[in-house]
């Protein structure tokens, strides 16, 4: 099988300062792959350079794209990569804020993606945003609000339907519970791994909380100053920690 | 006014100004940027304009100017008695008759013709810029076509009104490239911009950009296939002249609140009365 | 029965005719002359020179009587009447270290070689209103003594010689000309200051002191202030050599900033620059501020989202000569416009009271 994503070697300084250094891996279709590490670790500085928000100093980020088959996404054109950004892929923010248009209302925001592909029937939109809605707990009724009216939990859940109104074949994600009550966090990946399984998505998901990992990733990658210290599937890693960080990490958890 | 040279700019700013004119007539509804002049009548009172006309007018042009589609609107008059001194150029209130037709915020109801230009005044190009304020960024979703956020607004519209709220200024693609914004024309006048057989210019002077529609350009009014775009004016006879046809003012006539309508196009309205047709207000 | 409103060209001869009379004021009292607006009011021409773009006193103190004293609309008759004007070329950079100085002050140095002068300014009068300028204003002659002569050195080389202060690296890249090119982002220091010497000193002067009060603040200090008259030399190619063919008088203002550095690079202090027309040192000092907010990328500093960080902000709405227009455009006739939008409300009404209605009756 080819794989959906390749990572080669992908390296971000800021300055003399490390964010990550020569990071490799695949993701195949219908994998979630999470990556763990504490706080500074390097995992967003990784995430963004995948996602083409950061320009990396060294590697590849190939993707097998519908059209043309498997394509470093680095080097390819600036409309290409945004194209890609509003169709094949979705990007969830830690902070709903920065994901969604806070002066448009939720079903505007589900919309703005089918509209930038092109579709132009209101009605069909506006049925496709309520049914997203509906698919993360959103009440109908509120189609019409914007989201300075919603809770925190809702927002990210509306952050959450206005990526995957258009289907993406791969989904970036950035912390997708922080931020959140403890409660709202439990319902929200209950959702996750819901709409994971049912629509067999494919996903990198970035977290320091182990146990959002734990429910949503086939396989793990621990990230420490920049660098991944050990990978391997979710169970093993969690259960059977080589690295002495990942043990660390794991230990740190059980204790809390 | 003999000291100052033909239609007032001098013949390197007038080549630079065709040069941009060029441009933006072979990229239909993009916007070009040029060093706008400072002109002897403030930005935003139609200095994109003017230096438009002055680039494409010759001695030999009839000359036309129309604000809110009058010829005797006191800013047209300005226009008009400026380039009337600066370039000696004949002048018209006849639609027909005019080669070039400076216009703010109308297009005339008359359809125009081959080898006339249309020069719209401009005050602010981009149609983007009360969505995103950046130049730089809008340059940006020109560039990449990335248009989804101009129908966010259309939708956010309608569901908050039933209808798309944009009654002027009302965006266009043109070509099917371009979002071009068509100046504060009402959207009754959109569908004169497609197709049309006049070359039209838009010149803004304070944001300094040009853009243009070569003839016979496609010219496609947003909207979305359920709520189709649809070309509105009040739904009256003009009071003087009869017509049905015709983008009305609405005028307040008493204290007690009595109003009538009529043409604002004022060359269309007098030639029919002309011809005898006659409204119900009409003596 | 409704007869059209006619006459716009009538109306508009009569209000040049009034407009004409008003300015005039009333002919019992003796009309202003040229020289005395150039001698008398002499802050307000330097300030029409300076946002007008063009050095000529006598040019601005006409503006400025044919504009009623209206500043603005006087930097507006300047403007429009320079870009009428031919150019022959450009000056050579001028030289301010050969200033001759009226007035020249440092915050940073109690003394320097040179000295510090005060100079012709407000800065330690009281203001009191003064009665007998009104009945006389004739005063007697203030002491002088010769002028310096020869280099009077800035500030910030004193600075720059133990490397304290970061280099302004010599360049000899023309620079831009926003009156020749459309304005584009990003732009250059070199354009930046362009606008900001000709930006509106209210506009200006608001945002230096919002850095100040802590959006984007940056630690001014006014290393040094100078005004005075220095020579302007033009490159004649006939001649292979260039020769001076004027005096200028202008405003420099050098502020040293709060500093940079990093592991590798030792702390240093920042400049920010303002140099106008004239005498014209509040406008001046402001400039170099905002100068120096503009400036945070190149040196890494934070976008901490200030107004006077935003050099698309700054630069598009700095102009008073467009704002002022645009503006004052909202005045023309928006009928067209005002009908179309009075149609749709009309017809949003319609719907809703229906709607109400149905509603009611359900
Ligand atoms: N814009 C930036 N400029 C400089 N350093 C940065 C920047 N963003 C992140 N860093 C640094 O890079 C490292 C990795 O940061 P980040 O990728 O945000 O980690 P994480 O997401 O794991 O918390 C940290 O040391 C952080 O301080
Ligand atoms: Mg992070
Ligand atoms: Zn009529």
């Amino acid at each position: 099988m080819t794989p959906l994503l390749s990572v080669q070697g992908i390296t971000k300084r800021y300055g003399a300062h490390i964010g990550c250094a020569d990071v490799s891996f695949d993701l195949y279709p219908g994998e979630v792959m999470g990556i763990v590490g504490e706080s500074g670790s390097g995992k967003s500085t990784l995430l963004n350079c995948m996602a083409g928000h950061l320009t990396p100093d060294a590697g590849q980020v190939v993707f097998d794209t519908r059209t043309d088959g498997r394509r470093d996404t680095i080097t390819m054109s600036e409309p290409e990569r945004r194209m890609l950004g509003r169709t094949d892929w979705a990007f969830v923010h830690q902070h709903a804020r920065d994901g969604l248009r806070m002066g448009v209302s939720a079903g505007g925001n589900v919309g703005e993606r089918l509209m930038a592909v092109g579709e132009r029937h209101y009605g069909d939109i506006r049925d496709k945003a309520t049914d997203w809605l509906g698919r993360v707990e959103i009440d109908a009724s509120r189609v019409d609000d914007r989201p300075t009216t919603f809770s925190g939990g809702m927002q990210q859940r509306l952050q959450i339907a206005r990526n995957l109104v258009t289907g993406p074949r791969l989904v970036f994600m950035d912390e997708p519970t922080g931020g959140l009550d403890v409660s709202v966090q439990a319902r929200l990946l209950d959702l996750l791994r819901g709409l994971v399984r049912d629509l067999g998505l494919s996903a990198i998901i970035v977290t320091h909380d182990l146990a959002v990992v734990r429910l949503l990733a086939d396989r793990l990658m621990v990230m420490k100053s920049g660098r991944v210290v050990e990978a391997g599937l979710t169970d093993q890693v969690l259960d059977d920690p080589q690295h002495a960080y990942s043990q660390l990490l794991v230990s740190s958890v059980l204790q809390v | 006014m003999t000291e100052y040279n033909f239609a007032y700019l001098d013949e390197q700013t007038k080549r630079m100004i065709r040069r941009a004119i060029l441009k933006g007539l072979t990229i239909p509804g993009y916007q070009v940027p040029f060093a706008s002049r400072e002109m002897p009548m403030p930005y935003g009172w139609g200095t994109g304009g003017v230096q438009v006309s002055a680039a494409v007018l010759t001695p030999k042009d009839t000359f036309k100017v129309i604000d809110q589609g009058a010829d005797d609107t006191t800013n047209a008059v300005s226009i008009r008695t400026f380039f009337q001194r600066t370039a000696g150029v004949a002048t018209t209130t006849a639609t027909s008759d005019a080669t070039v037709i400076q216009t703010r915020h109308r297009i005339p109801e008359e359809p125009l013709h081959e080898g006339q230009i249309l020069v719209y005044q401009v005050p602010i190009p981009e149609p983007l810029r009360f969505l995103e304020p950046r130049e730089s960024e809008t340059r940006k979703m020109h560039s990449l076509e990335e248009y989804g956020l101009m129908h966010v607004k259309l939708y956010e519209d309608i569901s908050r009104h039933g209808h798309i709220a944009t009654s002027y200024a009302y965006p266009v693609k043109v070509e099917g490239r371009y979002v071009m914004d068509p100046s504060p024309i009402p959207k009754f006048d959109n569908p004169k911009l497609g197709d049309m057989a006049a070359i039209q210019l838009f010149g803004a002077g304070r944001e300094q950009r040009i853009y243009a529609l070569p003839p016979y350009t496609q010219v496609v009014s947003l909207d979305f296939e359920d709520h189709p775009f649809e070309a509105s004016k009040a739904d009256h006879p003009c009071g003087m002249c009869g017509a049905t046809d015709s983008y009305l003012d609405e005028l307040i006539i008493d204290d007690l609140g009595g109003r009538m309508f009529v043409c604002s196009d004022t060359d269309y309205c007098e030639a029919r009365q002309a011809a005898g047709h006659k409204g119900k207000d009409a003596a | 029965m409704y007869v059209a409103v006619k006459g716009g060209e009538r109306a508009i001869e009569n209000a040049h005719a009034w407009l004409a009379e008003e300015r005039r004021g009333n002919t019992d009292i003796a009309e202003l002359s040229i020289a005395q607006i150039r001698e008398q009011l002499s802050l307000a021409v330097n300030r029409v020179m300076a946002e007008g773009s063009l050095y000529d006193p006598d040019l601005a103190a006409l503006a400025i009587k044919q504009a009623r004293g209206d500043l603005i609309e006087a930097i507006f008759l300047m403007r429009a009447y320079r870009t009428t004007l031919p150019r022959f070329g450009a000056s050579e950079p001028v030289d301010t270290g050969i200033m001759a100085c009226d007035r020249r002050i440092s915050a940073t140095f109690k003394d320097l070689p040179g000295g510090q002068v005060l100079g012709p300014t407000f800065d330690y009068t009281h203001r009191l209103l003064d009665f007998k300028l009104a009945a006389d204003g004739e005063v007697p002659k203030a002491p002088s003594r010769d002028a310096e002569t020869g280099n009077v050195p800035h500030v910030t080389e004193f600075l720059n010689r133990e490397g304290l202060i970061e280099e302004a690296p010599h360049d000899d890249t023309p620079p831009p000309d926003l009156t020749r090119e459309p304005l584009e982002m990003p732009s250059p220091r070199a354009l930046r200051l362009q606008a900001l010497t000709r930006a509106d000193e209210g506009f200006t002067l608001g945002l230096a002191y919002s850095t100040q009060r802590g959006y984007g603040r940056n630690h001014a200090f006014v290393g040094e202030l100078r005004i005075g008259s220095v020579p302007v030399e033009m490159d004649i190619p006939e001649l292979g050599f260039a020769v001076e063919i004027g005096e200028v008088i202008l405003t420099e203002c050098e502020t040293v900033n709060q500093f940079t550095g990093s592991k590798t690079e030792p702390p240093q202090f920042t400049r920010g620059y303002g140099l106008v027309f004239g005498q014209t040192e509040r406008k001046a000092i402001s400039m170099a501020l905002v100068d120096r907010a503009l400036r945070w990328e190149e040196l890494g500093e934070d976008n901490v989202g200030a107004p006077a960080q935003d050099a698309e902000f700054v630069l598009y709405h700095a102009d008073n000569i467009q704002a002022t227009g645009f503006l004052e455009h909202i005045k023309l006739p928006h009928y067209v416009d005002f009908q179309s939008e009075l149609e749709l409300v009309r017809k949003l009404r319609r719907e809703a009271g229906a709607q109400q209605v149905q509603e009611a009756a359900e």
